[in-house]
């Protein structure tokens, strides 16, 4: 956990609304082992049944592992690049979180579009767009930032109109439209819904790669062709990028697994209280 | 009366507004060409209800049917809004178009065509006493009362099957009040079937055939044993009509 | 579903022409910005003339959250969703109809607004024909996503705040092209105008036949 801290990911975590994270824990202890009858408002689950699943754990042990191996591959086994010097050490987090980021996208429109097919339409799909965008507007937030890094001592400046940079701000701010029309409250199909139609914004996305490639390139390739390069050249520097790769993409799968899980489990809760007011309301016709 | 196909079979419906159970289980059936009132303190369930027979909330659990169409179908909801009338809260009037103009087009959004649209939007007007220069003022400039007068009028021109009326007492004089009382018995003659909600319990009873009492979004079973779990709710056994007013039917 | 467009489409342009809302509030508006934007980059025509196109397009931009605001809020104070259900008019011709008024209305605005940027940045117009045609397809592109994220968020509480932050980015590629394409006429140049021009028809023919299909599900609460 502490190795996983330093990497910028402890964002991750702390800007997926904290106290939810914090919620799991804390109620583990209150429940017994075994359904609990009459337990009050409280979910009458097991244990087991609120944590993580044991194939999630792992996941995040891989994940943390794998990042702090890329942190020490990076840092201090590869060479200095000969153009770069240090600042090659980007590399290995760069496109990774870029990647991250538009796979995230990417899960998230796929899962919305089977919820808007009647035939697939399904909670469990939805959790995962909700969990998957999630996820996504973090790493596409660690994209931005450590892209400008690199931006500034290689052109010169924290910031280029690019297509691949333009595209992932606009990409940003999609997410941040999304996730704010998924935290509207309603009811968990209208919410679903919404969500999942709003998301037709994200055609937007290669729209726009296309027009800002017309409309301006500060520098004719894309950053991600600086990856096949090096590739190229640097054994090592080959190995890091590829765990670098991997690792993010374990960080992503830990982080929507546990969104996913706390959706799962938020609904559950819910449908325990739609029975509560059910009884409550009742109640009202037999005073 | 023969025994006619219901208009309203509803069977442990749930309604759900964000998770608020707005009706927790409702198990009725109004017969087509019944006036039916809906009794109940606020908060029981009588605009739910009606705007669950309207096509506007879907049931999250058990059976409804309104004029033959499922309610949990959402192609049968959007059928069935064409075939009903609600007169709700708000008046789904357009503020700067003309009574008139307001008629024309609810008249041809439901389907009918110019013709026919200009000449049922006259009856109606003339119906409600909406005449003259009433019927050319823009309705923000009407007062409640009028405003109210020309909801009731998009009801008389569209001539639904269904007329779902919650509180159409509320706001209106006695004139009024007593030429909605007319409307409703002459559709009852047209063959429509009414449901609504009033607190004029009075001039309720003199229209109604029928009065369902709602509490806590359910029917109220006064013959009920103490229901101590408040669980279960599938007791349908003890349905009791509160009032029949079978004096007050036209034959 | 063309009939219920027309229907609609009258009935709201008869309500602007009664209100006059977008004629005194929303004109007016755009004015007002195209006037801040001159006042934040100084008076010098050689800044304001090359960056009139982009500055007219933000403009608007800017009104067309307030046209798609005003478009639902004519339908009824309180839902106009459930109004517009009520209403037993095909969803699609609803989508269709509101996109053409509020298509109309912001045609005009641009009309105006045109001569306002010639007349303070100093924007020579010229080519009116690749001038106008990129604003009717970038226009529609506008209305269209502006109806259709009208439509998501009408009837929320937040819709005020919602709809610029849903509606803004996703017009981004429309004010690109459209910028792109008034630049080209505005310089008196022709190069790549084809382009910007595909750009805005392709944006547009999307976003309308998304629309189109969508509407009645978003309509729907379930």
């Amino acid at each position: 956990m502490t190795a996983f801290a330093g990497t910028g990911s402890s964002g991750a975590v702390g800007a997926t609304d904290p106290a939810q994270v914090g919620a799991s824990p804390a109620t583990a202890p209150v429940l017994p082992t075994g359904p609990v009858p009459g337990a009050g408002t409280l979910l009458p689950v097991s244990r087991s049944h609120v944590r993580a699943a044991p194939a999630l754990r792992v996941t995040g042990a891989l994940a943390v592992l794998g990042v702090a191996a890329t942190v020490w591959l990076g840092l201090f086994v590869t060479p200095d690049a000969v153009n770069f010097g240090n600042l090659v050490r980007l590399l290995y987090v760069h496109p990774p979180m870029a990647w991250v980021a538009f796979l995230a996208y990417g899960v998230a429109g796929l899962s919305s579009l089977l919820y808007l097919w009647p035939r697939t339409r399904d909670r469990r799909v939805d959790r995962l767009a909700g969990a998957s965008a999630e996820a996504g507007v973090v790493f596409t937030g660690l994209t931005l930032v450590t892209g400008s890094i690199w931006g500034r001592p290689t052109w010169g400046v924290w910031w280029a109109w690019d297509p691949l940079l333009t595209t992932t701000a606009l990409l940003f701010v999609l997410y941040l439209g999304y996730l704010a029309l998924r935290r509207v409250p309603g009811d968990p199909e209208t919410v679903a819904k919404r969500a999942a139609a709003s998301l037709v914004a994200f055609l937007d996305v290669p729209i726009v790669y296309f027009s800002v490639t017309w409309w301006r390139s500060l520098h004719q390739p894309p950053t991600i062709d600086l990856a096949g390069r090096h590739l190229y050249v640097h054994g090592s520097m080959a190995w890091t990028l590829l765990l670098g790769f991997v690792s993010f993409t374990l960080v992503y799968v830990w982080l929507v697994g546990h969104r996913y899980r706390l959706a799962r489990l938020r609904d559950e809760e819910s449908s325990h209280g739609l029975e509560l007011a059910l009884a409550e309301r009742r109640q009202e016709g037999a005073t | 009366m023969a025994p006619a196909a219901p208009a309203v079979r509803l069977r442990e419906t749930v309604v759900l507004a964000d998770r608020f159970p707005l009706l927790s289980g409702m198990t009725l059936e109004v017969s087509e060409g019944e006036i039916v009132h809906l009794g109940g303190p606020n908060g029981a369930g009588k605009t739910s209800l009606l705007r669950l027979c309207a096509g506007l909330l879907a049931p999250s659990s058990g059976e409804a049917e309104v004029l033959g169409l499922d309610l949990t179908r959402t192609d049968e909801r959007r059928r069935l809004r064409r075939e009903i009338g609600l007169l709700g809260h708000s008046s789904f009037l357009y503020g700067d178009l003309s009574p008139r103009e307001n008629l024309t087009f609810a008249l041809k959004a439901a389907g009918l065509d110019t013709g026919e649209a200009r000449a049922r939007t006259e009856a109606a007007l003339d119906r409600m006493g909406i005449t003259g220069r009433l019927a050319t003022t823009p309705v923000v400039k009407l007062s409640a009362g009028q405003r109210r007068r020309t909801a009731i009028g998009v009801l008389v021109g569209r001539q639904p099957r269904l007329w779902l009326l919650d509180e159409p007492h509320a706001g209106l004089d006695q004139a009024s009040r007593d030429l909605l009382d007319a409307l409703v018995r002459a559709t009852r003659e047209a063959g429509s079937t009414v449901v609504f909600s009033s607190h004029e319990v009075g001039r309720a009873q003199a229209i109604a055939d029928r009065v369902i009492e709602l509490v806590g979004g359910q029917e109220v079973r006064r013959a009920s044993p103490p229901a101590g779990n408040g669980t279960g709710g599938s007791g349908t056994g003890a349905r009791r009509d509160a009032m029949t007013m079978g004096s007050a039917r036209v034959p | 579903m063309f009939r219920d467009a027309a229907l609609v489409c009258g009935k709201d342009l008869r309500i602007e022409v009664r209100s006059r809302v977008t004629l005194n509030q929303v004109v007016p508006f755009a004015a007002v910005v195209v006037i801040l934007f001159g006042l934040a980059l100084g008076p010098d025509r050689k800044v304001l003339a090359p960056a009139a196109a982009g500055l007219f397009w933000v403009a608007v931009l800017l009104s067309a959250v307030l046209a798609v605001q005003r478009s639902f809020a004519v339908e009824s104070a309180d839902d106009a969703r459930e109004g517009l259900r009520l209403s037993g008019l095909d969803p699609a011709g609803i989508f269709l109809g509101k996109v053409a008024a509020v298509l109309a209305e912001l045609l005009v605005l641009e009309a105006v607004l045109t001569f306002a940027v010639a007349l303070l940045y100093g924007a020579h117009l010229q080519q009116a024909g690749l001038l106008g045609a990129s604003a009717i397809l970038a226009t529609i592109g506008l209305a269209a996503i502006g109806i259709l994220y009208g439509a998501v968020s009408s009837g929320l509480r937040v819709r005020e705040t919602l709809l610029p932050l849903l509606f803004l980015p996703i017009a981004a590629p429309v004010l690109l092209a459209a910028t792109k394409s008034w630049d080209i006429s505005l310089s008196g140049g022709d190069g790549g105008a084809g382009t910007w021009l595909t750009v805005l028809g392709v944006f547009a023919i999307l976003y309308v036949a998304i629309g189109t299909l969508a509407f009645g599900p978003l309509l729907e609460d379930r």
